[in-house]
Protein backbone atom coordinates (compact mmCIF):
# COMPACT_ATOMS: atom_id res chain seq x y z
CA UNK A 1 0.00 0.00 0.00
CA UNK A 2 1.66 3.21 -0.69
CA UNK A 3 2.28 5.76 1.59
CA UNK A 4 0.10 8.50 3.01
CA UNK A 5 0.57 11.70 1.67
CA UNK A 6 0.19 15.27 3.48
CA UNK A 7 -2.74 16.05 1.44
CA UNK A 8 -4.60 12.60 2.61
CA UNK A 9 -3.58 13.07 5.87
CA UNK A 10 -5.13 16.63 6.09
CA UNK A 11 -8.27 14.96 4.41
CA UNK A 12 -8.59 12.77 7.38
CA UNK A 13 -7.78 14.87 10.27
CA UNK A 14 -11.65 15.72 11.48
CA UNK A 15 -12.34 12.15 10.99
CA UNK A 16 -8.84 11.23 12.78
CA UNK A 17 -8.87 13.92 15.95
CA UNK A 18 -12.67 12.84 16.61
CA UNK A 19 -11.49 8.88 16.57
CA UNK A 20 -13.72 8.31 13.51
CA UNK A 21 -10.88 6.72 11.20
CA UNK A 22 -10.87 3.21 10.53
CA UNK A 23 -7.82 1.60 12.69
CA UNK A 24 -5.91 0.85 10.03
CA UNK A 25 -5.73 4.03 8.43
CA UNK A 26 -4.78 5.84 11.96
CA UNK A 27 -2.04 3.27 11.72
CA UNK A 28 -0.63 4.96 8.20
CA UNK A 29 -1.80 8.25 9.46
CA UNK A 30 0.41 7.86 12.71
CA UNK A 31 3.31 6.31 10.61
CA UNK A 32 3.01 9.51 7.96
CA UNK A 33 3.03 11.53 11.09
CA UNK A 34 6.88 9.92 12.66
CA UNK A 35 8.49 11.37 9.99
CA UNK A 36 6.50 14.08 8.48
CA UNK A 37 6.91 17.67 10.65
CA UNK A 38 4.39 19.98 9.23
CA UNK A 39 1.66 17.76 9.52
CA UNK A 40 2.52 16.44 13.38
CA UNK A 41 2.35 20.10 13.72
CA UNK A 42 -1.36 20.77 11.65
CA UNK A 43 -2.88 17.64 13.79
CA UNK A 44 -1.64 19.01 17.10
CA UNK A 45 -3.02 22.97 16.18
CA UNK A 46 -5.85 21.60 14.81
CA UNK A 47 -6.49 19.64 18.09
CA UNK A 48 -5.40 22.14 20.17
CA UNK A 49 -7.79 24.37 18.67
CA UNK A 50 -10.88 22.17 19.32
CA UNK A 51 -9.67 22.25 23.12
CA UNK A 52 -9.46 25.86 23.40
CA UNK A 53 -13.07 26.72 22.06
CA UNK A 54 -14.15 23.78 24.40
CA UNK A 55 -12.21 24.73 27.28
CA UNK A 56 -12.95 28.50 27.47
CA UNK A 57 -15.97 29.57 29.51
CA UNK A 58 -17.66 31.92 28.00
CA UNK A 59 -17.80 35.58 28.97
CA UNK A 60 -19.84 37.15 31.82
CA UNK A 61 -23.42 38.15 30.42
CA UNK A 62 -22.97 41.81 29.57
CA UNK A 63 -24.77 44.00 32.72
CA UNK A 64 -27.24 45.96 30.43
CA UNK A 65 -27.88 42.20 28.85
CA UNK A 66 -28.71 41.07 32.05
CA UNK A 67 -31.16 43.61 33.14
CA UNK A 68 -33.07 43.28 30.31
CA UNK A 69 -33.30 39.90 30.73
CA UNK A 70 -34.26 40.30 34.54
CA UNK A 71 -36.50 43.12 33.77
CA UNK A 72 -38.54 41.09 30.59
CA UNK A 73 -38.86 38.07 33.63
CA UNK A 74 -40.59 40.80 36.34
CA UNK A 75 -42.95 41.93 33.64
CA UNK A 76 -44.39 38.96 32.48
CA UNK A 77 -44.68 37.55 35.85
CA UNK A 78 -46.14 40.60 37.35
CA UNK A 79 -49.03 40.67 34.81
CA UNK B 1 -26.11 11.09 39.63
CA UNK B 2 -23.91 14.11 39.84
CA UNK B 3 -25.53 16.62 42.55
CA UNK B 4 -25.98 19.28 40.61
CA UNK B 5 -27.88 17.44 38.02
CA UNK B 6 -29.99 16.08 40.79
CA UNK B 7 -30.43 19.64 41.77
CA UNK B 8 -31.24 20.73 38.50
CA UNK B 9 -34.34 18.10 38.24
CA UNK B 10 -35.82 19.52 41.26
CA UNK B 11 -35.28 22.88 39.65
CA UNK B 12 -36.94 22.08 36.88
CA UNK B 13 -39.38 19.87 39.04
CA UNK B 14 -40.43 23.10 40.91
CA UNK B 15 -40.27 25.04 37.12
CA UNK B 16 -42.83 22.61 36.14
CA UNK B 17 -45.11 23.13 38.65
CA UNK B 18 -45.34 26.88 38.44
CA UNK B 19 -42.44 28.46 40.21
CA UNK B 20 -41.12 31.06 38.51
CA UNK B 21 -38.32 31.88 40.58
CA UNK B 22 -36.73 28.42 40.23
CA UNK B 23 -37.10 29.09 36.33
CA UNK B 24 -35.50 31.92 36.50
CA UNK B 25 -32.55 30.27 38.75
CA UNK B 26 -32.28 27.50 36.24
CA UNK B 27 -31.90 30.21 33.45
CA UNK B 28 -29.17 31.78 35.15
CA UNK B 29 -27.25 28.88 35.16
CA UNK B 30 -27.06 29.01 31.67
CA UNK B 31 -27.75 32.45 30.33
CA UNK B 32 -24.24 33.34 29.67
CA UNK B 33 -23.57 30.33 27.48
CA UNK B 34 -26.64 30.86 25.64
CA UNK B 35 -25.65 34.51 25.13
CA UNK B 36 -22.09 33.39 23.61
CA UNK B 37 -24.05 30.73 21.23
CA UNK B 38 -26.40 33.18 20.08
CA UNK B 39 -23.44 35.90 19.24
CA UNK B 40 -21.58 33.24 17.57
CA UNK B 41 -24.14 32.22 15.42
CA UNK B 42 -25.63 35.70 14.59
CA UNK B 43 -22.25 36.96 14.70
CA UNK B 44 -24.24 40.33 16.31
CA UNK B 45 -24.97 41.40 19.76
CA UNK B 46 -28.45 43.01 19.29
CA UNK B 47 -29.33 39.29 17.79
CA UNK B 48 -27.80 37.68 20.39
CA UNK B 49 -29.56 39.50 23.34
CA UNK B 50 -32.78 38.24 20.84
CA UNK B 51 -32.33 34.50 20.77
CA UNK B 52 -31.75 34.76 24.65
CA UNK B 53 -35.39 36.65 25.17
CA UNK B 54 -36.78 34.94 22.61
CA UNK B 55 -35.84 31.45 23.65
CA UNK B 56 -35.92 32.26 27.55
CA UNK B 57 -39.79 33.34 26.68
CA UNK B 58 -40.24 30.30 24.99
CA UNK B 59 -38.59 27.29 27.15
CA UNK B 60 -40.86 29.04 30.14
CA UNK B 61 -44.12 28.81 28.21
CA UNK B 62 -43.44 24.62 26.93
CA UNK B 63 -41.41 24.23 30.43
CA UNK B 64 -44.26 21.34 30.85
CA UNK B 65 -43.68 19.73 27.71
CA UNK B 66 -39.95 19.24 29.19
CA UNK B 67 -40.01 14.98 29.56
CA UNK B 68 -36.45 15.53 30.86
CA UNK B 69 -35.28 12.85 28.77
CA UNK B 70 -32.22 15.26 28.04
CA UNK B 71 -30.82 17.46 29.99
CA UNK B 72 -32.43 21.19 30.29
CA UNK B 73 -29.18 22.85 28.80
CA UNK B 74 -29.90 20.80 25.73
CA UNK B 75 -33.27 21.28 25.53
CA UNK B 76 -32.42 24.94 25.88
CA UNK B 77 -29.99 25.14 23.47
CA UNK B 78 -32.47 23.27 20.75
CA UNK B 79 -34.94 26.17 21.33
CA UNK B 80 -32.07 28.91 20.83
CA UNK B 81 -30.61 27.66 18.04
CA UNK B 82 -33.83 27.19 16.25
CA UNK B 83 -34.49 31.57 17.20
CA UNK B 84 -30.96 31.78 15.94
CA UNK B 85 -31.20 30.50 12.20
CA UNK B 86 -34.76 32.29 12.33
CA UNK B 87 -32.33 35.17 12.69
CA UNK B 88 -29.96 33.96 10.15
CA UNK B 89 -32.65 33.00 7.33
CA UNK B 90 -34.40 36.50 8.22
CA UNK B 91 -31.13 37.80 7.01
CA UNK B 92 -30.43 35.75 4.23
CA UNK B 93 -27.50 33.84 5.64
CA UNK B 94 -28.69 30.86 6.00
CA UNK B 95 -28.40 29.12 2.64
CA UNK B 96 -27.32 26.54 0.18
CA UNK B 97 -23.87 26.86 -0.94
CA UNK B 98 -21.62 25.35 -3.34
CA UNK B 99 -19.79 23.66 0.22
CA UNK B 100 -23.03 22.11 0.55
CA UNK B 101 -22.64 19.64 -2.69
CA UNK B 102 -20.50 16.87 -1.69
CA UNK B 103 -18.15 16.58 -4.69
CA UNK B 104 -16.26 12.77 -5.14
CA UNK B 105 -13.13 12.05 -4.57
CA UNK B 106 -12.33 16.14 -2.81
CA UNK B 107 -12.84 15.17 1.13
CA UNK B 108 -12.67 18.52 2.26
CA UNK B 109 -9.63 20.45 0.55
CA UNK B 110 -8.37 22.77 2.54
CA UNK B 111 -4.37 23.57 2.32
CA UNK B 112 -3.27 24.71 5.33
CA UNK B 113 -2.04 28.27 5.10
CA UNK B 114 0.09 28.25 8.32
CA UNK B 115 1.94 25.65 9.37
CA UNK B 116 3.78 27.23 12.81
CA UNK B 117 3.64 24.61 15.98
CA UNK B 118 2.30 26.69 18.59
CA UNK B 119 4.78 28.49 21.38
CA UNK B 120 3.36 28.80 25.28
CA UNK B 121 -0.04 27.43 25.82
CA UNK B 122 -2.43 30.21 24.81
CA UNK B 123 -4.39 29.77 28.55
CA UNK B 124 -1.19 30.91 30.27
CA UNK B 125 -0.06 33.36 27.71
CA UNK B 126 -2.97 35.31 27.70
CA UNK B 127 -5.63 36.30 30.37
CA UNK B 128 -9.28 34.52 30.13
CA UNK B 129 -10.71 37.56 29.01
CA UNK B 130 -8.35 38.32 25.77
CA UNK B 131 -8.74 34.33 25.24
CA UNK B 132 -12.58 35.39 24.72
CA UNK B 133 -11.87 37.93 22.56
CA UNK B 134 -9.56 36.27 20.37
CA UNK B 135 -11.56 32.98 20.00
CA UNK B 136 -15.06 35.03 19.73
CA UNK B 137 -12.78 37.27 17.07
CA UNK B 138 -11.65 34.31 14.73
CA UNK B 139 -15.06 32.37 14.96
CA UNK B 140 -16.58 35.21 12.92
CA UNK B 141 -14.41 34.51 10.00
CA UNK B 142 -16.55 31.42 9.17
CA UNK B 143 -19.36 31.86 7.24
CA UNK B 144 -22.61 31.85 9.05
CA UNK B 145 -23.24 28.13 8.48
CA UNK B 146 -20.24 26.86 9.41
CA UNK B 147 -19.72 28.51 12.44
CA UNK B 148 -23.14 27.29 13.78
CA UNK B 149 -21.86 23.78 12.68
CA UNK B 150 -18.72 24.67 14.61
CA UNK B 151 -20.69 26.11 17.92
CA UNK B 152 -22.65 22.92 18.31
CA UNK B 153 -20.25 20.47 17.42
CA UNK B 154 -16.92 21.32 19.26
CA UNK B 155 -18.05 24.14 21.34
CA UNK B 156 -21.43 22.90 22.49
CA UNK B 157 -19.73 19.01 21.96
CA UNK B 158 -23.17 18.03 20.39
CA UNK B 159 -22.52 14.99 18.14
CA UNK B 160 -21.77 15.22 14.22
CA UNK B 161 -25.61 13.50 14.38
CA UNK B 162 -27.58 15.19 16.46
CA UNK B 163 -25.87 18.72 15.18
CA UNK B 164 -27.31 17.51 12.08
CA UNK B 165 -30.49 16.44 12.99
CA UNK B 166 -30.64 20.28 15.08
CA UNK B 167 -29.70 21.79 11.46
CA UNK B 168 -31.66 20.16 9.38
CA UNK B 169 -28.43 19.05 7.26
CA UNK B 170 -27.37 15.95 6.10
CA UNK B 171 -24.05 14.29 8.21
CA UNK B 172 -21.69 14.62 5.15
CA UNK B 173 -22.23 18.44 4.61
CA UNK B 174 -22.16 18.87 8.64
CA UNK B 175 -18.83 16.91 8.27
CA UNK B 176 -16.88 18.49 5.53
CA UNK B 177 -17.88 22.43 6.92
CA UNK B 178 -16.80 21.15 10.00
CA UNK B 179 -13.54 19.93 8.68
CA UNK B 180 -13.17 22.86 6.98
CA UNK B 181 -14.28 25.25 9.71
CA UNK B 182 -11.76 23.76 12.65
CA UNK B 183 -8.74 23.79 10.04
CA UNK B 184 -9.35 27.80 9.08
CA UNK B 185 -9.98 28.09 13.23
CA UNK B 186 -6.31 26.80 13.09
CA UNK B 187 -5.08 28.85 11.03
CA UNK B 188 -6.66 31.87 12.46
CA UNK B 189 -5.42 30.71 15.70
CA UNK B 190 -1.51 29.99 14.73
CA UNK B 191 -1.56 33.91 13.74
CA UNK B 192 -2.08 34.84 17.41
CA UNK B 193 -0.43 31.86 18.91
CA UNK B 194 2.48 30.53 16.47
CA UNK B 195 5.73 30.60 17.96
CA UNK B 196 6.32 33.58 15.41
CA UNK B 197 2.54 34.65 15.66
CA UNK B 198 2.23 38.40 13.15
CA UNK B 199 -1.03 38.76 15.21
CA UNK B 200 -0.89 41.33 18.25
CA UNK B 201 -2.62 39.80 21.25
CA UNK B 202 -5.12 42.41 22.29
CA UNK B 203 -3.12 43.82 25.12
CA UNK B 204 0.03 42.56 24.74
CA UNK B 205 1.32 40.23 27.43
CA UNK B 206 4.31 39.34 24.84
Amino acid sequence: MPAMRCRQVVDKISEYLDGELDPELVQELERHLEHCEDCRIVVDTTHKTVEIFYRTEPAALPEDVRERLNQMFTERFHK
Amino acid sequence: MPSHLDNEQSMVAAAQAGDSDAFVALLNQYSRRIYRLGLSITGNRQDAEDVLQEASLKAYSAIADFRGDSRFYTWLVSIAVNEALGKLRKRALWKESSLDQPRENDEGSYIPLEIESWGEDPEKACLTHELQQILAEVIQKLDPKSRTIFTLRDVEKFSIEETAKLLGLTIPVVKTRLFRARLKLRDELTRYFGKDARNAMPTSRR
